[in-house]
């Protein structure tokens, strides 16, 4: 190993979606990404970043909207590349026997039957499954299932291996057991394979395997940084450089603007930037949600390691980062080198009863949150303070594609009910003011 | 490896088993190639002009084979055609669109008023031949049961998780080899419940179109259909029981030799990911897997041709992309001349349909209006009673699992004798006590359609979560309330399907409700029905074409502006979301 020759070249590739009204959604920037022999590369991004859309691209499963992708410095669609992928679901034919979901790709190909059969049995005894050729994949528990995946994808020999969040459908000792095994074929060279892609949400999964890691930052999509992790395997998770590896990673997924140093390296990647919005982007968590990190975290003293903080919870970085955000966004958390730290609002917001909390919210959306503000503005000017649904949906269409504008309603309204900013009428899909602020603003109304 | 196995009772019996089936195998293949023989032979005889329906009870085995061989191929080609419609609609993007418009007209459309239409247009083709008048009818019933075929098909298409799509798109399946191993397994279940359905209905049209009157020409075929209403017209009881005797024999042996072992053979096919603990079962499939004949059928003919098929399509795909356009240029052409041709005939004949609606005169309009609004005010009725009878019971079946072990069957079995098959019977005994066709056509409507309200208000009632219904003892709600806090919201889903198929059901229904040959005597009632059946009867195109038109017009006015809004609301608010 060791040879950088160059696989798969992304070129400025960058996906957009049309929208029915305004321009389309930029969902990944221009980027330049390389997949080169020999290595393992990570790509990890919070949910929604378009990693998955990413990973489509280079395989050729999805045609950028810009850009283009070579395979051998051809560009793919002129040549078959020969790639892979493991599912994260996946992906397996339920109504077909072990042996036969993993002899699928190679009928696609033309394999006859009988050299088939000996390649598909091979490396099935590879993956530890020998004996389950008959079996059907209901009958496999979730990691034996992803070992039919691993197979699948391995009996065609694709030169990179891509890889949908494999581990992330599995319970942590199923997902650990997989990975080392799989990096054992690796270093072993049991599989043919030149090079592996792996997209994942789990920081300390990518650190573990990876020789490459790339960060994506989100709306629309662009790499933050793309570093080398200098470790050797096999990987001691209590080596200071592998826990300042995954600090390094948290403080770039946590802080949008900041281009903190590579751990291990000198100078700065150039590479960060952040992407500034009009409306903020609502991570889709419930208010509860908020008040009870913000409580956990004081009781453990108001500040902790993020990483420690996710790994005590058994949070994934999917779950934990939403929380944060939301904090943050609120004023009730300050994220400083990878830790947490609870603000004196935060404090107060994590221990007042009900009520009072709703409060704090409300100020705290209206004063910081673009979006609060003008649904309440539009409510107060409107004479029945009613106004439906699809009105914001339209302002946030400009910024949001389709799909996020949706969740980006559904979680506004979520808080919004929640802080008693404004009622929604399911049925209508109307928003209105509640009753005690409609009298105010009568009130305003009659001194103006 | 080596098994030891206990030389135990049911491995002594499994060999036994085995050659009893093979023998079965054996003597189902001869029969259906004496079947094939003979249906060939009455098929290309000369046309019988009117048939005799022999009514001794010796002659309804042959009968009863005949109607099922109509049902058997009507459906087969409902089958391939549904296949390759929906097909096409969920691969092709521009065609989507129209082809999902033309599936929703098409299914709203009374299938009985095409009924003369087709057969003089099949008669006149073949006019020596036995084959024309069964074509006529086979191609009637395929136009009953084809559409939610392909509807099925095509949502189950449309339902595929993208991961399972991308799996056979990276690995480059071929068109082919992605419908047998994604795209045909995925659609199996839907496939098989719609297809019990359809096979239902296509009962149901068979009995009104194996015997009916046009003009001054009498079709017949021989069948049950015909061999009841002749017995009815005669007014021969013990040969009605007869054959509704064979009916009932014929459908509860398909549905235990077909559509049994088809289910319990589908279970694989579902997008599990755990085995469920209840699989349903079947012993003649469980036989016949077992069977020699059968495993050696497999490994002779039927694996050798998928694997030859499988490998020369696998050369194929693996070109890249580019090196196939060619091809695809080509087929675009096909298509564009295939969708010219369709357009060119569809507006010449709506432009000759429109010439013919000239010749209706001024009275005659009226009366069809007239008409639709009493068939209106029928339809409606009998969904009201069928509603109030069938709700009621259903919810009572569907909360007392001992009540439905019991009713269950029962209700299946009666709903299973197409309503068409009963109607002779049913109005010899109205007419008997004296009552006019007003009353009685809105009993005839009831016996189709009250089991499709019937049986989604048990299934709705079986949906509602048990703790839901705890809810409501606990805070001691009254039967009223009960009524309108759980029950109600809980089967309204269920309920509107229900009402939704019940609805179109009543409208062809009327076609043969209002308006009837019995003895020498005609009875008919005002309605749209009737105005259809006596164009049909008097050879009047005009008015037939406009009749039809009218109810078509209504069926779908109302799906649009009823049905589904209803639905829509059901979908959103009353699903109970796990």
């Amino acid at each position: 190993m060791g040879s950088d020759q160059i696989i798969i070249e992304a070129q400025q590739v960058q996906k957009s979606y049309p929208q029915p009204h305004g321009d389309p959604i930029l969902v990944i920037a221009p980027t330049d990404l390389a997949v080169n022999s020999g290595e393992i590369v990570a790509l990890l991004g919070p949910s929604g970043s378009g990693k998955s859309t990413l990973l489509r691209i280079l395989t050729g499963l999805s045609k950028p909207t810009g850009g283009r992708v070579l395979w051998h410095g051809e560009p793919v669609g002129a040549v078959q590349p020969n790639v892979s992928i493991v599912f994260q679901s996946f992906a397996l034919f339920p109504w077909l026997t072990v042996l036969e979901n993993v002899e699928v790709p190679l009928k696609a190909k033309g394999v006859p039957a009988i050299p088939r059969r000996k390649r598909a049995l091979k490396i099935l005894d590879t993956v530890g499954l020998d004996g389950f050729e008959e079996a059907y994949p209901k009958e496999l528990s979730g990691g034996m299932k992803q070992r039919v995946g691993f197979a699948r994808a391995l009996v065609i020999e694709p030169e990179v291996l891509f890889m949908d969040e494999p581990f992330s459908a599995l319970d942590v000792l199923t997902a650990e057991n997989l990975r080392s095994e799989l990096l054992e074929l690796w270093d072993k060279h049991e599989i043919p394979t030149r090079s592996i892609f792996i997209v994942t949400h789990n920081i300390e999964e990518a650190v573990l395997l990876a020789d490459r890691v790339i960060v994506l930052g989100r709306n629309p999509a662009r790499i933050r940084t793309d570093f080398r992790v200098q470790l050797p395997r096999p990987r001691d998770r209590k080596e200071t450089l592998f826990a300042n590896y995954i600090d390094y990673i948290y403080t770039v997924l946590t802080q949008p603007d900041a281009a903190p140093a590579i751990p291990g390296q000198e100078e700065k990647p150039a590479e960060i930037r952040g992407a500034k919005t009009m409306y903020e982007m609502l991570p889709h968590v419930r208010p509860g949600g908020i008040a009870g990190f913000l409580e956990m975290l004081d009781d453990r003293g108001g500040r902790d390691d993020l990483h420690r903080l996710a790994k005590d919870l058994s949070f994934e970085i999917d779950d934990l980062l939403p929380l944060t955000d939301a904090a943050v966004m609120l004023g009730f958390l300050k994220i400083e080198q990878g830790d947490a730290q609870i603000t004196p609002e935060g404090r107060a917001f994590a221990h007042a009863e009900i009520q009072r909390q709703k409060e704090q919210f409300r100020e705290a959306a209206l004063e910081r949150l673009l979006l609060f503000r003008q649904i309440r503005r539009v409510l107060e000017s409107k004479s029945d303070h009613a106004v439906h649904e699809e009105f914001f949906h339209d302002l946030l269409d400009e910024q949001f594609s389709e799909e996020e504008t949706l969740k980006q309603m559904q979680t506004a309204i979520n808080w919004g009910r929640y802080a008693e900013i404004f009622e929604f009428d399911a049925g209508t899909r109307r928003l209105r003011l509640p009753h005690s602020a409609e009298a105010n603003a009568q009130l305003e109304r009659v001194k103006r | 490896m080596i098994r030891v196995r206990t030389f135990a009772r049911s491995v002594v019996r499994q060999p036994t088993w085995t050659i009893a089936t093979d023998f079965c195998v054996l003597f189902l293949g001869l029969a259906i190639f004496y079947g094939v023989v003979l249906i060939a032979r009455y098929w290309s005889g000369g046309a019988i002009p009117v048939a005799q329906i022999n009514r001794s009870p010796a002659a309804l085995p042959l009968y009863a084979f005949y109607s099922l061989a109509r049902i058997s191929i009507a459906y087969f080609l409902s089958l391939i055609f549904a296949l390759g419609y929906g097909w096409l609609a969920a691969h092709n993007r521009r065609l989507e669109a129209p082809m999902l418009a033309i599936l929703d007209v098409l299914q709203s459309i009374p299938v009985l008023s095409f009924l003369p239409a087709v057969m003089l247009a099949l008669v006149a083709l073949l006019p020596t031949k036995q084959l024309g008048v069964e074509l006529g009818a086979i191609i009637l019933i395929f136009t009953g049961q084809v559409w939610n075929i392909a509807f099925s098909f095509y949502s189950s298409l449309r339902n595929i998780p993208r991961e399972l799509h991308e799996a056979t798109r990276i690995y480059r399946l071929s068109a082919l080899q992605r419908f047998f191993t994604l795209e045909l397994p995925y659609a199996t279940i839907g496939l098989i419940w719609n297809s019990m359905v359809s096979v239902a209905s296509g009962w149901f049209f068979l009995m009104a179109c194996e015997m009916f009157v046009l003009g001054k020409r009498d079709f017949r075929l021989p069948g049950l259909g015909s061999y009841l209403q002749t017995a009815s017209s005669a007014g021969d009881t013990t040969s009605i029981l007869w054959g509704l005797a064979a009916m009932v024999g014929v459908i509860v042996m398909l549905d235990q030799l077909i559509w049994r072992p088809v289910i319990a053979w589908s279970d694989k096919f579902k997008l599990e990911q755990v085995e469920s603990v209840e699989v349903p079962r079947s012993p003649i499939l469980e036989a016949l897997r077992r069977s020699q004949t059968v495993k050696l059928a497999r490994k002779k003919i039927i694996y050798p041709i998928e694997e030859r098929l499988t490998l020369k399509l696998a050369e194929r795909a693996q070109l890249p992309e580019h090196k196939r356009k060619s091809n695809k240029v080509f087929s675009y052409f096909l298509l564009f001349v295939v969708i010219a041709g369709v357009a060119v005939l569809t507006i010449y004949a709506s432009s000759r349909a429109i010439s013919l609606l000239r010749e209706i005169d001024r009275a005659n309009f009226v009366l069809t209006l007239k008409s639709a609004v009493a068939t209106f005010v029928r339809v409606n009725v009998s969904l009201l009673l069928a509603s109030a009878w069938a709700i009621p019971a259903g919810v009572a079946i569907g909360f007392h699992p001992r009540l439905a072990r019991i009713a269950q069957p029962v209700a299946q079995i009666a709903a299973s004798v197409p309503a068409t098959a009963l109607f002779p019977v049913l109005l010899l005994a109205i007419v008997k006590l004296g009552g006019g066709l007003g009353i009685g056509s809105i009993m005839l409507m009831l016996l189709g359609t009250q089991w499709y309200i019937l049986f989604n208000v048990i299934a709705g009632a079986m949906a509602i979560p048990s703790d839901l219904r705890e809810v409501a003892s606990v805070f001691n709600l009254s039967s009223g309330e009960r009524w309108r806090t759980v029950i109600l919201p809980g089967i309204f889903p269920y309920l509107i399907t229900g009402l939704v198929t019940a609805s179109g059901g009543a409208w062809n229904a009327s076609i043969v409700a209002e308006y009837f040959h019995l003895k020498d005597q005609t009875l008919s009632a005002l309605g749209l029905g009737a105005e259809i059946s006596r164009a049909t009867d008097n050879g009047n195109f005009p008015l037939l074409l406009l009749a039809t038109i009218v109810m078509a017009t209504i069926v779908i006015t109302i799906n649009r502006l009823v049905w589904r809004p209803l639905y829509r609301l059901a979908e959103t608010r009353f699903k109970l979301e796990v």
